[in-house]
């Protein structure tokens, strides 16, 4: 071994140790961010940091299935007993009377401070007259008689009136004490973790203590072993936790199963385990740098990145295959044919430098993501690439022999004969007419072709996310699509702003323009509404006045109402409500959930209810009667349509880059290969077999996503290879060594098909979209490639 | 309608014929008339409550329309002095007036059950869902009857004392609520005469 090799040795080791300490201390993130934009406006900002962080992503949704409704409700408040003393939570809630009892003492203490009905004139003799003989009147319901011992204490009926205040936010349904679904088949509960939900740590520890909690409850039931209530959890960090088992799940297992089935083949090809060894090294490489290079390129890399490991495999292992079964070759022919380097090494390398470039698209994309997908597989490519160059030679026994596959190739060349025996004319023709049908199909599925929904992204299922849907309308806490936000410096001036877009938004309720809307400002009153409710509270003796003036005429003796006047005289003294007075009560969520605090900006949601449901909202109008009212920055906003927008706005800066991308492929083809002809004749059959998945996918009526678009990529960048050798062959004058070559590119392309072929089984949506995209789309390619070249050699002949 | 009405009548009639073998009572007797309740599917009476409650110096007095439909629907019509309607299915209490609606669990508020759910289970003559809640005492006979019912549930009994319900034979004549505090309601039941 010489100096020169050694040097080469010690180089690559020191990089791969170099990467393997980046590696082992980078930080791995799962969440859907990485497929949210870099740059964000500050719309886009608020929406980013509601999905990761906002009091929403805490939410975890708790259903009780199955068994019977009591047990159902016994284990729903057994749940809830044990979460109310985990701190992890900051929040649990199952409707029961408990909490409404904590509420009601809450609301009763603040009344004249919290209610709606709280005005100048209220306490003025008119004024009280009016709403002591409503009370009376309330006196002959029995919902009223609720209210009947607090009357001395509250004769305008305060509390009814917040408490209807606070109803017009829906709640959900009550059987047995606790919350149930809207068809009564499900017990329900909500709980808030106290930790962040793009924290999935920490949303797995809680997901696992409800659980836990569910096990202990369930225990204490007298069970009947047939029909036990099942629990099920749903929410923003559920689907985080599960979304990041999920994809580790697919990541590890489809690797293990990919590797065995492509070490397998391997194997058969090789009957050399050294080889073997060796020829997973530019992949291990490949993969180790990659991964090393987003992690210094981006802080941080993202779960999907990894689960791309499998699609380096892909393209790398078909360089060690190129170079076992081509070395052995040369080797074969001796010193006269030339060294492996000289003969295949620049083939290999145009194909990596097209490959690059296809990647090098993904680049300046907006999306995290696809810009950490770009670097992995280019610095991979690379390593890999010189890998198989420098390290394997070097490391290449001399006495090792792999298995000769030129019998392989000479039935692959055989089956291509039989096609060939149709003659160029009728080949060329049939591509045509390939392609043009392909191209219909797309030109007839144009508008439906890409999916411009950011929920094409999500490893969630669509099942799941129904379900979802379903346990959020019986919860009432309706999934927030379209909303009004006000931002603003402090607290207090959002609250004071949220109060005037009510003003405007009560008009659009009449006008029917939506059907109802929430507001931080129904659970907390800014101080400003606070100050001038307590002001209209007369003094003492004022108010006596002038409630004897008012109850003149009434049912009621003046004496009795002496609780009244203390009350009213003790709020006049009082501090007023800050949102620590409302914790430990469950308004306390519900304030939370409208309330977004950013750095140095505060933003009050008030979501949006359409007048009649499933019906669409006119924002136009919502943000006219905002400007009309003159609130001060406030926005209405459709939050799907806007997170819609921009990822259909990646989808289109992604399409465009990938054009350009393979604008300078075909530039650097045109450099290497010197021949517009030649270009022609290698990219035609990457085209043909890009267009026709993609007809087919059409056809399947799969609505493509960005990640196909990776797989049409993937598509051109491993094809382009398979081409460049028939190309290499058809100019080179090889004609001893044409069958091993095909032999080389047929078991490339298996091992590749494996790979890719066994991401279409797997759970998660961009794993599929990759699989279903590359693994027919590498085949075609190399089929094509082989008709394409060899009809047209044997009309050369 | 017809039919309702025609049993009504010959209710009343019997009742008048036959006070005087009132004062034999019995369990029989009382499952009987559960029988004979249980019987109408649907029924529809006009209804005159008065509240006497201490904080008042005189009772107030709400009127409108009771309508039943077996097993469990119960709807009380309040149209004086304020439109109100109460609809109890299924244990929950829905309440709606001019601009709310809002439903209660019955489960959450023990201390509104006794007041709805003593004239739901005594209209479906459900013997069992009344002792559940409430020890029955009967006096009279088929045709002229008292059904005194006192809770048995001490969070019950914290809003209700006993509820007095006089009735002839599958008719309800009166339902009285007495409450611990002294107050008390008083509903008398008659015939729609309601469009």
């Amino acid at each position: 071994m010489n100096l020169r090799r050694v040097g080469v040795l010690i180089v690559w080791l020191g990089c791969v140790a170099f990467a393997a300490v980046v590696v082992a201390r980078a930080r791995y993130i799962t969440d859907l961010s990485g497929f949210l934009p870099a740059h964000p406006t500050p719309t886009q900002q608020l929406l980013v940091d509601q999905l990761r962080d906002g009091p929403a992503s805490r939410l975890i949704l708790i259903a009780i299935e199955q068994g019977d409704a009591a047990s159902r409700a016994r284990l729903s408040i057994g749940v809830v007993q044990r979460l109310r003393k985990d701190p992890a939570f900051a929040g649990v809630n199952n409707g029961e009377a408990v909490a409404g009892q904590r509420d009601r003492e809450f609301l009763f203490q603040h009344r004249y401070l919290l209610s709606e009905a709280v005005d100048a004139g209220r306490f003025t003799a008119a004024g009280l007259s009016a709403a002591v003989r409503e009370t009376i009147d309330n006196l002959a319901s029995p919902a009223g008689l609720l209210f009947k011992s607090l009357l001395p204490r509250d004769p305008t009926g305060e509390l009814l009136n917040i408490i209807d205040q606070l109803a017009r936010s829906p709640t959900p349904q009550s059987r047995d004490g606790v919350w149930v679904s809207s068809d009564g088949n499900r017990a329900l509960a909500v709980a808030q973790t106290a930790a962040n939900g793009s924290d999935s740590d920490a949303q797995s520890r809680a997901i696992d203590a409800i659980r836990a909690a569910f096990a202990a409850a369930a225990a204490e039931l007298p069970q009947s072993a047939a029909d036990k209530p099942q629990l099920r959890l749903s929410g923003p960090g559920v689907f985080a936790v599960v979304a990041r088992a999920k994809i580790e799940r697919a990541a590890v297992r489809l690797s293990i199963a990919s590797s065995i089935l492509v070490v397998t083949l391997l194997l058969v090809v090789y009957r050399s385990p050294s080889a073997l060894g060796l020829g997973l090294l530019p992949v291990a490489t490949g993969a180790l740098v990659g991964v090393a290079a987003v992690a210094l390129g981006f802080g941080a890399v993202h779960g999907i990145t990894l689960g791309f490991g499998i699609t380096l495999i892909g393209e790398s292992v078909d360089y060690s295959i190129y170079f076992f079964i081509q070395s052995r070759q040369a080797r074969a022919d001796g010193a006269a044919g030339g060294s492996w380097q000289q003969r295949w090494w620049p083939t290999i390398r145009l194909g990596m430098l097209t490959s690059v470039c296809g990647f090098a698209s993904l680049l300046p994309s907006g999306f995290p993501g696809l810009k950490q997908l770009g670097l992995y597989s280019i610095s991979g490519l690379i390593a890999a690439a010189f890998v198989t160059r420098f390290i394997l030679p070097a490391l290449l026994p001399p006495n090792l022999w792999v298995r000769d596959v030129t019998p392989l190739g000479r039935r692959v060349a055989g089956l291509l004969q039989a096609v060939q025996g149709f003659g160029r004319a009728a080949i060329l023709s049939c591509g045509a007419a390939l392609a043009m049908l392909a191209l219909a199909v797309l030109y007839f599925d144009r508008e439906t072709f890409w999916n411009r929904e950011l929920s094409a992204l999500s490893p969630v299922s669509t099942e799941e996310q129904v379900y979802d849907a379903k346990l959020r309308a019986d919860l009432g806490a309706a999934d927030v699509r379209d909303l009004v936000i006000v931002s603003g410096p402090d607290l207090e001036s959002i609250l004071r702003n949220a109060e005037r877009a009510a003003h405007a938004l009560e008009a659009l309720v009449d006008e029917k323009v939506i059907g109802g809307f929430e507001s931080p400002a129904n659970y907390l009153p800014s101080m400003a509404t606070q100050e001038r409710r307590r002001s209209s509270l007369p003094g003492a003796a004022d108010l006596r006045a002038n409630l004897k003036q008012a109850i003149e005429g009434l049912p009621l003796r003046a004496d009795s109402l002496q609780p009244f006047l203390e009350d009213a005289e003790a709020t006049r003294h009082a501090a007023l409500v800050t949102p620590r007075d409302l914790a430990g009560t469950s308004l306390s969520s519900g304030f939370d959930a409208l309330i977004l605090h950013q750095k140095d900006r505060w933003n009050a949601l008030l979501p949006l209810r359409s007048a009649t449901a499933g019906a669409d909202i006119d924002l136009g109008k919502v943000a006219a009667a905002l400007e009309d009212s003159q609130v001060e920055d406030s926005r209405a906003l459709d939050l799907k349509q806007e997170s819609d927008a921009l990822y259909g706005s990646y989808l289109a800066e992604a399409i465009h880059f990938s054009l350009a991308g393979f604008l300078a492929l075909t530039v650097l083809l045109l450099i290497a290969l010197r021949s517009p002809l030649r270009v022609a004749r290698v990219l035609a059959p990457l085209v043909l077999a890009v267009v026709t998945v993609a007809a087919g996918l059409a056809i399947a009526g799969v609505h493509l996503s960005i990640l196909h678009l990776v797989g049409m990529l993937l598509i051109v960048a491993v094809g382009s290879n398979y081409a460049l050798f028939f190309d290499r062959q058809a100019n080179a004058d090889e004609g001893s060594n044409q069958a091993l070559t095909l032999a080389s590119l047929v078991i490339a392309n298996a091992s590749t098909v494996i790979g890719f072929g066994l991401l279409s089984f797997s759970q998660v949506p961009v794993l599929v979209a990759l699989g279903t995209t590359v693994a027919p789309g590498t085949f075609l390619a190399l089929l094509f490639a082989a008709i394409g070249f060899r009809g047209a050699e044997s009309a050369h002949a | 309608m017809l039919r309702f009405l025609s049993l009504a009548l010959l209710c009343i009639l019997s009742a008048t014929g036959n006070a005087a073998r009132a004062a034999t009572a019995g369990a029989g007797d009382l499952d009987q008339v559960m029988g004979l309740l249980a019987m109408r599917q649907h029924g529809r009476v006009e209804f005159i409550e008065q509240h006497f409650l201490a904080v008042l110096k005189r009772p107030i007095e709400s009127s409108g329309e009771l309508r039943y439909d077996a097993p469990d629907r119960l709807e009380k019509r309040t149209l004086k002095p304020r439109a109100e309607t109460l609809v109890l299915t299924g244990g929950v209490l829905t309440v709606e007036r001019a601009h709310s609606r809002r439903a209660m669990d019955l489960h959450a508020y023990p201390q509104v059950l006794p007041f709805v759910e003593s004239i739901r289970a005594t209209l479906a003559g459900d013997r069992g869902a009344l002792e559940r809640v409430f020890r029955l005492e009967f006096a009279g006979s088929v045709s002229r009857w008292t059904l005194t019912l006192a809770p048995l549930e001490s969070k019950v009994k914290q809003s209700v004392s006993q509820v007095r319900i006089e009735g002839a034979g599958d008719q309800l004549l009166k339902v009285e609520i007495r409450q611990p505090d002294g107050d008390r309601s008083l509903m008398t039941l008659r015939a729609s005469t309601l469009p």
